[in-house]
């Protein structure tokens, strides 16, 4: 997403990426960056949650308006509302997905 | 307190994630100035949860992904600032679909941004907003190629001000 980024902004549209992984954005050079500590699938918040929608895409369109220079960071502190077991474990597929299934196989088969 | 990037990471995988290699010519920084004020902006949204008009548009490909396990879809889908909550169905093997299902916002926050429009702090959503699957491996040329090109062609004919990116 940080390479989408930035071929929108190198034609002239200002970006921002709001990511569960903002240092990987910002090894990516996104030009600017919002970061949550939520699991992954869950960008703005837990469904419903209407608040805290409103509260990370506002950040996200302030951050447009106010980063001066390439490669400006906001981490956002909002606290996932379930422990952090249940959360991990609620983001993830019902199944693998291929590339990890096949990453399995691989490193059973190694053993 | 910084975001852990990696806090809900299997922690076997956070080495394919920790520092990735930079593309080529993707290695310098990119900056195109906000022309605000941001009340007067027209906004616009992506998520990459593989989102799409249940009812009139295709599916990601996900059954070719299943097969080529390195390949993700790389064509994306427009959706309408109208689009209302269930109109939605979701095409990604990486995450459980449940949630954003339940909410669309969850992903893709049309209704918080049309708040912001209504109180004055956004000028205006877009006419249309984006999804794409977000897992590109071996499709990332074609992500740089085309996809890159179209959206951004979208976003200039709709003169959008600036595009908020949100991964899943």
């Amino acid at each position: 997403m940080p390479v989408l980024a930035r071929h929108v902004e190198r034609a002239g549209i200002p970006t921002v990426v709001v990511t569960m992984m903002p240092a990987v954005a910002e090894w990516l050079l996104a030009p600017r960056i919002v970061g949550v500590e939520f699991p992954f699938g869950h960008t703005f918040g837990m469904p419903g949650d209407d608040a805290v929608h409103r509260r990370v895409l506002a950040t996200a369109v302030e951050l447009l308006a106010g980063a001066d220079h390439a490669g400006t960071r906001v981490d956002l502190d909002i606290e996932w509302p379930q422990s952090r077991g249940e959360a991990y474990k609620s983001w993830q597929p019902a199944e693998p997905s291929p590339i990890v299934k096949l990453m399995l196989e691989r490193r059973s088969g190694d053993r | 307190m910084p975001v852990d990037s990696y806090a809900f990471l299997p922690r076997s995988f956070r080495a394919l994630y920790e520092n990735p290699p930079r593309l080529e010519g993707e290695d310098d920084a990119v900056w195109a100035p906000f022309e605000g004020p941001l009340a007067d902006a027209t906004i616009a949204l992506l998520s990459s949860a593989g989102l799409y008009l249940e009812a009139t548009q295709p599916s990601f490909d996900v059954d070719r992904e299943r097969a080529e396990p390195g390949w993700g879809d790389p064509s994306w889908r427009a959706i309408p600032r109208s689009t209302a909550q269930g109109e939605c169905d979701m095409a990604h093997l990486h995450v459980n679909p449940t949630d954003t299902l339940a909410d669309h916002e969850v992903s893709l926050p049309l209704r918080a941004l049309d708040g912001l429009v209504a109180d004055g702090v956004v000028g205006a959503s877009a006419p249309t907003h984006y999804s794409v699957m977000g897992y590109q491996q071996a499709g990332l040329a074609d992500w740089r190629s085309t996809t890159a090109a179209e959206i951004i062609a979208r976003l200039r004919d709709e003169h959008v001000d600036a595009l908020v990116l949100a991964p899943t």
